[in-house]
């Protein structure tokens, strides 16, 4: 069996957010929902981490989102559909915990939106009440809107510029919902660590349990490195491997952010013309959701 | 007498050329100088060189072969017990199995054995002598080798040369385990093992790459659905150990197990070409004294590092790494600062390493491997600059492929327990070797176990009568 990765479909869905549908039946059948691959555009690209943001097991294949943020990404967009990936490593991580816990309350920001779809539909599978919060700059940058809408109960959306849904993020949708007298048993949220990050200090008060997708700089990705590593309760977990579920209220976000940007000097180099060459990522990601179409 | 002229020396690079750059440091015997080192052998009735050697080549019959110039037959000879002589050659650690044994070695100096067995494998390859042995006819029986070290690799070579159908399942984009991803171009240069690798599937083995078992499937999966008759497990020991000590995971803190494989595996010394950065140290300190140690060092050195330095916790003549590798590290500027142990690292306010703080010890009583232990000396806590630290004190079992395998018995510090005979698990007609069940060990051994183990599962599967598949 040769698996060659061929990209089938490929479309920019709302600008800087790029649809890819890849065939390969192996991790088609084996993917979990809160897993991702590792991918390299071509031989001398880097590994980066997606997530997988669904499958079609017979079709053998996977969707994955991909926001253009530096050379890696841009790499990956630069193939056409019929191209193949050089590398395609995967299911990889575990699987987001998903049982019956009553009321559920999902957040997606940036490629999260995409990515929270199967855990919203394995939330509901399970019997859950599901609430998803999506989010984004402004109104043509949200996606992905209709497929989550169709498996959850409730759908709010928010966007930083008022043009569609609550005006803020996430967490303020959350805190209005809260501040209303919704209760949730379970929160999960996917997405820039900045959003994760007032996400779970969005849920700390009424103590809801809160998995986060953490999206720590990997390498290999099967706990290989180390280079992937956060601080969750005082202890030392990879990320790839540990989790990429994690618990929110328990992350060292500080050491995280730091970590995060440990390239930012070669990410410049590397991609001299970032649309956000003005700031440092540290910066960018402590002001800002990075991505939403930046 | 024969054996009393010199020990030939290996032409290198110069110290302080090759610091600054990837190239191999020794450049290999011309056919004189090996010639000239086999004329010093014996051949001893009864050698002893055999005894040192964990997979027993047959020593003095390769070197007569070079003697009488048939170099590649001396390459030939050398694969009838070892599958990868041109790898073995550069890194197996000679001093202390073959050339530690050899009888020259009591009066002169050893038969420099390893320079000799690099020399034919290299003449074999280069001349392009290498013979793709023809196949057995086939047994119908299928096996699946997870992970393409040195181990899985001779399982693989010799199941196929028996006629089995073999898949090799490879985690990373790239085969050779170790070799590829660890141990640095300057010493083992990538093309050799690609080499070994691009045999392997001449002679027929399937190679899959990016199949991370364990997740992508399962050894059960394996067995019941796609048909295999027995699985080999050769994932090596990859999961990098930290000490646990504050500030651990400040920026420019690696393991060494990641700043090797992006300097390696990822080429990152190429950057911006390769697309995956490093960061690149002056003050570069690495803790740890064996091989995997020596091999940080001197890539930080190749990297820039105006001061590279190996902090270990035991003495000198405790170093577990290979004599050649301590040396060259030595030659090439690295300092040692022995009897030292790190105890916490302090950061700038970017978040990066700029100081550690130091303990210094003594060595007491020995411990229960009979090496004496290394005890803090209370107050002697110093600072010591630097602006990166890879931490180079071992590995353990890497637990991916295991939550999907609850059957297979492993020791308490979760390496797989095997019967050393046969290399074969608590599970029928599952089998393991290398890193995974001795620990970090060495690549001959890796390979030995492998050989072990292909036997074991020949045997084994010629017993089996033939099955019909669904596939
Ligand atoms: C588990 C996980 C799942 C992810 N899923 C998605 C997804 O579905 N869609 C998507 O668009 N993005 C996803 N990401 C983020 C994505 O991997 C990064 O955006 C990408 O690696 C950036 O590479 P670049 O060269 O384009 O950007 P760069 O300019 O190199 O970096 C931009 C930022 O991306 C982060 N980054 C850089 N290299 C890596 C790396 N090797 N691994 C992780 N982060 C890195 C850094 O924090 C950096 O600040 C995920 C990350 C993780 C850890
Ligand atoms: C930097 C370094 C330098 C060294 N120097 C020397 C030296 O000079 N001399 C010497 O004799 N020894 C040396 N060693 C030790 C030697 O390399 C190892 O003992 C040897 O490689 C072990 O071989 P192996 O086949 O058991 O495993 P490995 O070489 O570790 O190969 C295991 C392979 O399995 C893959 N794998 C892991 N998990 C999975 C999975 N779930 N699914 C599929 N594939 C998987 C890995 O990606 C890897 O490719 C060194 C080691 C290191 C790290
Ligand atoms: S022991 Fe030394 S001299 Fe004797 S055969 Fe072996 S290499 Fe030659
Ligand atoms: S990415 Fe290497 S251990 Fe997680």
């Amino acid at each position: 069996m040769v698996r060659e990765y061929r990209i089938i479909e490929k479309s920019e869905i709302v600008p800087n957010v790029h649809k890819f549908v890849i065939r390969d039946h192996s991790i088609a059948r084996k993917a979990q929902a809160g897993q991702f691959v590792l991918v390299m555009a071509n031989e001398k690209g880097e590994r980066i981490p997606l997530t997988l943001s669904d499958w079609d097991l017979k079709e053998g294949t996977i969707t994955l989102y991909v926001l253009e943020l530096g050379v890696s990404t841009m790499e990956l967009i630069d193939l056409c559909e019929g191209d193949s990936l050089f590398s395609l490593a995967g299911p990889l991580g575990h699987e987001a915990e998903v049982k019956k816990f009553g009321r559920v309350l999902l957040g997606g920001g940036c490629f999260g939106v995409g990515g929270i779809y199967p855990i919203a539909k394995a939330m509901k599978e399970e019997g859950n009440h599901v609430t998803a919060i999506i989010e984004a700059r402004s109104n043509y940058l949200i996606y992905n809107q209709e497929e989550i809408g169709s498996v959850v109960d409730e759908l709010y959306i928010t966007t930083s510029d008022g043009s569609m849904g609550l005006k803020g993020h996430v967490q303020d949708q959350l805190a209005e919902l809260i501040k209303n007298g919704k209760r949730y048993d379970r929160a999960y949220f996917m997405g820039c660590t900045f959003m994760l990050m007032k996400c779970s200090e969005a849920t700390r008060p009424q103590k809801i349990p809160t998995g986060v997708a953490l999206n720590a700089i990997m390498l290999d990705g099967t706990g290989m490195c180390g280079c992937c590593r956060v601080s969750v309760g005082g202890e030392t977990k990879f990320a790839c491997v540990d989790g990429p579920e994690l618990d929110g209220h328990a992350v060292d976000w500080d050491e995280l952010f730091i970590r995060k940007h440990i390239y930012r000097e070669e990410e410049a180099v590397s991609y001299q013309s970032h649309a956000c060459r003005s700031m440092t990522g540290y910066e960018r990601d402590r002001k800002t959701p990075e991505g939403g179409g930046a | 007498m024969i054996g009393s002229s010199p020990r030939t020396k290996m032409p290198e690079q110069p110290p302080e050329i090759r610091a600054r750059n990837f190239k191999e440091v020794p450049f290999g015997l011309s056919e004189e100088l090996a010639l000239s080192e086999a004329s010093r052998c014996l051949n001893c009735k009864n050698p002893l060189c055999v005894q040192g050697c964990p997979v027993g080549v047959k020593i003095p019959e390769f070197i007569k072969l070079i003697k009488e110039e048939q170099f590649a037959a001396a390459a030939r000879k050398i694969k009838e017990t070892n599958a990868l002589p041109a790898v073995c050659g550069r890194v197996c650690p000679q001093e202390v199995q073959c050339e530690a044994k050899c009888i020259l070695g009591i009066k002169h100096e050893p038969v420099a054995i390893g320079y000799l067995e690099r020399f034919c494998a290299d003449y074999e390859r280069e001349m392009e002598l290498t013979e793709i042995p023809e196949p057995a006819p086939p047994t119908g029986k299928r096996v699946a080798v997870i992970g393409s070290g040195p181990s899985g690799l001779t399982v693989a070579g010799d199941l196929v040369k028996l006629g089995h159908e073999v898949v090799i399942f490879e985690a990373l984009h790239k085969p050779g385990g170790v070799l590829t991803y660890g141990i640095p171009e300057f010493r083992l240069p990538k093309k050799i093992v690609q080499a070994e690798v691009d045999n392997l599937i001449k002679q027929g083995a399937d190679l899959q790459v990016d199949s991370v078992m364990g997740k992508m499937r399962s050894v059960d999966e394996l067995m019941n659905e796609d048909g295999f008759d027995a699985v080999y497990i050769g994932v090596g020991a990859g999961l990098p150990r930290f000490m646990n000590i504050p500030g651990e995971n400040l920026n420019n803190i690696y393991s060494a197990n990641e700043y090797l494989t992006r300097v390696n595996l990822m080429k990152a010394y190429l950057f911006p070409i390769y697309a995956t950065p490093v960061e690149k140290g002056k003050k570069v300190a690495v803790i740890g004294g064996g091989n995997v140690a020596m091999d940080s060092v001197r890539t930080a050195l190749r990297l820039g590092a105006e001061k590279a330095m190996i902090v270990y916790r035991r003495a000198k003549e405790q170093l577990p790494g290979r004599k050649e590798e301590v040396h060259h590290a030595e030659q090439e500027g690295v300092e040692f600062h022995l009897l030292h142990n790190p105890i916490r690292y302090i950061g700038d306010e970017n978040g990066c390493v700029k100081a550690m703080e130091c303990i210094k010890m003594e060595l007491g009583e020995p411990d229960s491997s009979g090496r004496r232990r290394p005890i803090p000396i209370e107050g002697s806590e110093f600072m010591l600059e630097c602006d990166m630290v890879i931490v180079s004190i071992g590995t353990g079992a890497n637990p991916v492929i295991f939550s999907t395998l609850p059957d297979v018995n492993r020791n308490k510090w979760g390496y797989i327990e095997v019967n050393e005979e046969t290399m074969e698990t608590s599970k029928p007609f599952v089998y393991a070797g290398g890193d995974i069940v001795t620990g970090s060990a060495t690549v001959i051994q890796a390979m030995g176990a492998g050989r072990i183990a292909a036997n074991a599962i020949h045997k084994k599967l010629s017993e089996q009568p033939k099955k019909k598949k669904d596939k």
